[in-house]
């Protein structure tokens, strides 16, 4: 990563000398925008790592015609199941790198020691990463549908869905990158911690989601999966923020 | 005042002595129970009118489900108490409880599983009492392993602290979203054994298979304990002279 040093401590300017009256005034919000800002340019420095969960996301969904059958009559009864496990996958994959950059080269550490809460640091970096995996990958959805026989009319019923779970299965994510974060080769780990915990996304996403491709109302998993979404924003970067630290230590 | 005998806790040479002591008062009880509860169930009560001899073994799966459950419920809770009193012995309870919950797991998967063959006329089933346990297996599965990928135990035992309880936040989330999962895409299963139906005969003896399940954990908890104890304190001279023949 050799042009990623020149943005490795975004806070240093804000956090710095006692007497700098600028970093004083900077508050918890403050500090996460400058983190959530910084996790985004550093993700554009490195655009491939952006495209892999997505191209991911791609091919696990051309697997499913290839092994079950090219009929669109038989493909669509499954799209929303195959959309989700293969977007639950992809931001799986993704979430890795969530944490352990920043780990190795010590960002993390200086985040604990900042004096800010770094339950809001951690949060702006799981919000860093929806924005980077969640959010395309709720965009990328409709055209995996369509392939599998979703109807146009279905487009933005699938957006919102996708939209809305995988930020609850980024919150969710962030507690198990965290609790694996001094593990090495944590991949296959990762996904028997997270992957459990993300079966209720799974549930209400696929349902909302086969609602809208058969064209009748999503709103009530819609509203279940925004639930999840609103508890895993008030408790997960909590138990993300203690499991960090328990690892720092 | 009160509470020194919670204090008392934190000295593992006093858990040690109090485990080794209390162990067979849990352990005989537990085997009188779930004997006397085994005959009660495969002897003593009545065939149902439905299923007929086939439902006896749910006095071997419902207590196993029921452990399933509540051992991951005090695995929690010893590892917030460990991870909020930093208490080492909390630890070590969780520690020792994970593989017994996980075993009493996969007793009540498999023994759901062949009560399944009779009734539905196939090993598995998506039934969402069935499935919630197979989540539950793989919760437990997770929190072993990720205790087990730390070499620094005390790090082991704070990461994995934080995994119980975020899991147990999580199991009832789990287990109703795959209630209503079910709900949607499958009739309501054969499998009705409410207990107002159930006739005493029945009843009683169920009761007593829970009660004994649950002094055997308690008894299995205690000689898992003292093991784990030694373990973590193999450094300290009362270990020596607690093992010495």
């Amino acid at each position: 990563m050799p042009d990623s040093g020149a943005v490795t401590s975004p806070l240093r300017p804000a956090f710095s000398t006692a007497g700098d009256a600028a970093g004083a005034a900077v508050s918890a919000v403050g500090a996460a925008r400058l983190v959530l800002a910084r996790d985004l340019k550093l993700a554009f420095r490195k655009r491939s790592q952006l495209v892999q969960p997505l191209a991911f996301f791609a091919i696990v969904t051309t697997l499913f015609p290839l092994g079950v059958s090219p009929e669109l009559p038989r493909l669509r009864p499954m799209a929303a199941g195959v959309l989700w496990a293969a977007a639950l996958l992809a931001s799986l994959l993704a979430l890795e790198l969530l944490f352990r950059d920043d780990a190795q080269d010590g960002t993390l550490e200086q985040y604990a020691l900042s004096g800010r809460s770094l339950t809001w640091l951690l949060a702006a970096k799981t919000a860093a990463h929806w924005l980077l995996t969640g959010l395309p990958l709720a965009l990328m959805a409709p055209l995996a549908g369509i392939a599998l026989g979703a109807p146009g009319a279905a487009v933005p019923g699938i957006v919102v869905s996708v939209a809305v779970g995988t930020v609850a299965l980024s919150l969710i994510g962030s507690i198990g990158a965290a609790l694996t974060l001094g593990v090495r080769r944590s991949g296959a780990l990762l996904s028997l911690l997270t992957l459990p915990l993300d079966i209720p996304v799974l549930i209400f996403g696929a349902r909302a989601t086969e609602l809208a491709i058969s064209g009748e109302a999503y709103g009530v998993p819609l509203q279940l999966l925004a639930a999840l979404a609103v508890l895993g924003l008030t408790l997960a970067p909590l138990a993300a923020a203690a499991a960090v630290r328990i690892n720092l230590e | 005042m009160a509470w020194t005998w919670f204090h008392r806790l934190a000295s593992p040479p006093h858990v040690y002595r109090v485990a080794r002591r209390l162990t067979p008062w849990l352990a005989w009880p537990a085997a009188v129970l779930i004997i006397a509860g085994l005959i009660g169930g495969l002897v003593l009560a009545p065939p149902d009118y439905q299923q007929g001899d086939g439902y006896r073994i749910i006095y071997v799966h419902a207590p196993s489900a029921w452990m399933s459950l509540l051992v991951y419920a005090t695995m929690a809770v010893a590892a917030g108490i460990g991870l909020i009193w930093r208490m080492k012995v909390a630890h070590a309870v969780a520690a020792a409880s994970a593989p017994i919950g996980a075993s009493f797991t996969f007793a009540a998967l498999v023994t759901g599983s062949l009560w399944g063959a009779p009734m539905w006329g196939t090993y598995w089933q998506w039934d969402p009492r069935l499935t919630s346990e197979l989540i539950l297996l793989f919760l437990y599965l997770g929190y072993m392993g990720l205790r087990s990928a730390f070499d620094d135990l005390q790090r082991a035992d704070r990461v994995s602290a934080v995994l119980a309880v975020v899991g147990v936040v999580n199991v009832p989330i789990i287990h109703y979203s795959v209630v209503w999962w079910n709900s949607l895409h499958q009739p309501p299963s054969l499998m009705y054994l409410g207990k107002p139906t159930m006739p005493p005969s029945m009843f009683v003896p169920l009761l007593v298979m829970l009660v004994g399940f649950t002094l055997f954990y308690g008894a299995l908890l205690l000689v898992r304990l003292r093991g784990e104890v030694l373990s973590r304190e193999r450094a300290a001279s009362w270990v020596r002279e607690a093992v010495r023949p």
